[in-house]
């Protein structure tokens, strides 16, 4: 029978499936950071029970670390708490651990790839919605809660019922200044916060191809604000040239082995999928949330929606109420919308070609005044590939602040914050309610689009500014 | 884990869609290292003012949904984060029933391991629930039976079998995945063979 990826990797992965269904699946790598582990240690410690397998986790803390000078350690008692409990536990359960002040320290999505420790056709997990990152290697990778956690670090494996087959496939070519962030904020915007809900997605088409590793990881990333399971991407030559010599990267004789079983990850030419969207590259625009849900999407030419043109109830209290919350009118243009703060960073947009792409909007300009700016490197060898490239000082000339590696305001855990009303435009994944602090209003934008909001203090129009 | 015993109480509808789990329970919250006291802060921006004085005009606030061990919401509930903290602020507050037309997909597993119920029931389900629960009159979920009782009426709904029987019998995955552990060492032998970069690298 013709296969998908996803089912392939689920097959291959098998250890014990019920009558019903319900599977026991092995797990190939586990991620590991100080939010959502030490209750899942705790558990293990109160049931006298072991880490199965510590070679095949990963932990960093990265949620709760300060993205200034590091050298006085944590000032925030509750965080310092967390990242020294996450050490203790790492040390007594023998798990490898990138520490504070490790140069790889950074946000788990984006060290996973860098070191090589996520491969394609394995699966993936940790206790963190955007795991779905790694899928961009064509791995089966997923969030989960802590309870998971325990479970994985305890056996191994995971309790799971297969998900559905959904196929999203973009062909055709990117405009200038439109990137991939756009491309899923565009297809979250087509099918809705729910609406890979009991799927898992598999992207496909040429334009998909087309994209660089790191773009991919970019659309995987966000797969979550879909509601689907994980998202992946069928593993090619681009993938492989990423991880040969990578740190944890299979080494040797392991090396061709892996490759030959990398290869053949592809979805069978008439695999059957439950569900199957389209788009053409040349409909993709650039992108701005203008509400409180990812879905809240339009192009930068769009005005702000009005909710009595909607005809769904839900739908309709739904927009009022982000509208109340962001402060905005509708059929206001969206480029008239003044922005406060901007954020480069988080693992959706961290990476050293996300800092390329913003720097090269904002060379030679300046950040408009009444603008705060800050850039927040993935990791500390994202940091220090832009420092060799100059990145950071093109940064600092214009006015933004360059700061250390961690998740910072994509949640707003450590200091890095909006105060209640103010306004940003931000890289980052999520446009929730007081998601990067309490009241503040949040703008889902690309490294580029962020770029151009800073330069003209309201959100603008990357174009505008492409040579 | 707490075994899951027939619920009667006052339902609290919160007529919000897509309600995340960074609603539920903000970030600030999520530094502990514990899974219980987390109840007094649960949808702590909607319950609170900028003050940290109770917002009156939040349901959960208000007499007698203060004390409701039941919670009826909009589509797409748990959305977001995958923070456990969610389904534990709920259980530490007494709620250990979610009834919405849906849910996100790792909110609705976390549920399960933490002995709260989440119910799906189809959107007018939802409306004749939510309407019913007005009139702050008790309302009865048996798990056993898959039926919630309000008034003179009755609804039933579905739920996974294996789920279900984790509930009632409070049962510890980990010990049940653990049972299987000789299943476990030959899918390792075989790695081993078949994938040998997996655990040598």
């Amino acid at each position: 029978m013709s296969k998908t990826l996803y089912d392939k990797i689920w097959d291959d992965h098998l250890v014990h499936t019920q009558d019903d269904g319900t599977s026991l699946l092995y797990v190939d790598r586990h991620l590991v950071h100080e939010v959502t582990s030490p209750q899942a240690f705790e558990g293990l410690r109160n049931s006298n029970r072991k880490v199965r397998q510590p070679n095949l986790t990963l932990a960093v803390a990265d949620h709760n670390v300060p993205t200034s000078d590091r050298s006085k350690g944590i000032s925030d008692e509750e965080s310092k708490l967390q990242v020294e409990t996450l050490e203790k536990n790492c040390e007594e359960f023998g798990i490898k651990l990138f520490g504070m002040n490790d140069k790889r320290q950074g946000i788990v999505h984006i060290i996973g790839p860098e070191q090589g420790f996520t491969q394609p056709g394995s699966i993936i997990v940790c206790g963190d919605s955007h795991t779905a990152t790694h899928g961009a290697f064509g791995s089966l990778a997923f969030g989960i809660g802590t309870s998971e956690v325990e479970h994985v670090l305890a056996t191994q494996t995971l309790v799971q019922k297969k998900s559905k087959n959904f196929r999203i496939k973009v062909d055709g070519k990117l405009s200038i200044g439109v990137t991939s962030k756009d491309v899923i904020l565009q297809i979250i915007g087509k099918i809705g916060t729910a609406g890979g809900t009991g799927y898992v997605i598999e992207y496909a088409g040429s334009l998909i191809s087309s994209l660089s590793v790191e773009q991919r990881m970019t659309i995987c990333n966000m797969t979550i604000e879909a509601g689907a399971r994980a998202g992946l991407i069928e593993p090619d030559e681009k993938i492989f040239n990423y991880l040969n010599g990578r740190p944890m990267s299979p080494k040797k004789e392991n090396w061709d082995k892996a490759l030959e079983y990398w290869i053949k990850l592809k979805s069978d030419g008439d695999a059957n999928f439950d569900k199957e969207v389209t788009l053409d590259g040349k409909d993709i625009m650039p992108m701005v949330t203008w509400g409180t849900s990812p879905q809240d999407v339009i192009s930068i030419d769009g005005r702000i929606p009005n909710p009595e043109n909607e005809a769904d109830e839900d739908r309709k209290n739904s927009i009022e109420r982000s509208l109340k919350y962001m402060g905005l009118k509708p059929g206001t243009a969206i480029k008239d919308v003044k922005i406060d703060k901007v954020f480069i960073g988080s693992c959706t947009n961290g990476r050293i070609e996300d800092l390329r792409d913003a720097a090269k909007i904002v060379k030679n300009k300046k950040v408009a005044q009444h603008v705060y700016a800050m850039v927040v490197p993935g990791s500390g060898l994202v940091k220090q590939q832009a420092e060799q490239e100059g990145l950071d000082k093109v940064f600092k000339d214009s006015g933004f602040d360059w700061r250390e590696p961690g998740c910072s305001m994509c949640l707003a855990m450590n200091a890095d914050k909006l105060k209640p009303e103010e306004r940003c435009a931000s890289t980052s994944n999520r446009n929730f309610e007081g998601r990067q602090g309490r009241g503040g209003r949040t703008h889902l934008v690309s490294p580029g689009m962020a770029a151009a909001a800073a330069i003209s203090g309201s959100l603008d129009d990357v174009r505008k500014f492409q040579n | 884990m707490q075994k899951f015993k027939t619920i009667k109480s006052i339902p609290a509808y919160l007529p919000i869609v897509n309600i995340d789990t960074d609603m539920i329970i903000p970030k600030q919250f999520l530094k502990t290292i514990k899974r219980t006291g987390l109840g007094k802060n649960l949808f702590y921006e909607m319950r609170y003012n900028e003050q940290g004085t109770p917002n009156d005009d939040f349901i959960l606030n208000t007499s007698p949904f203060n004390d409701t061990k039941i919670l009826i919401a909009g589509k797409n509930f748990g959305c977001g984060s995958s923070r456990e903290h969610a389904p534990w602020a709920l259980l530490d507050f007494g709620i250990t029933c979610v009834i919405s037309s849906s849910y996100a997909d790792i909110f609705y597993n976390n549920c399960f391991k933490n002995g709260i119920l989440p119910i799906v029931l189809p959107e007018a389900k939802i409306k004749e629930l939510s309407e019913y629960s007005k009139r702050k009159e008790e309302i009865i979920i048996n798990l056993e039976k898959q039926k919630i009782t309000f008034g003179n009426n009755e609804i039933d709904f579905e739920i996974d079998q294996f789920k279900k029987k984790c509930l009632i019998e409070g049962l510890d995955d980990i010990a049940l995945s653990l049972e299987k552990n000789p299943k476990i060492n030959e899918f390792e032998k075989k790695l081993s063979s078949n994938r040998p970069w997996i655990l040598n690298d």
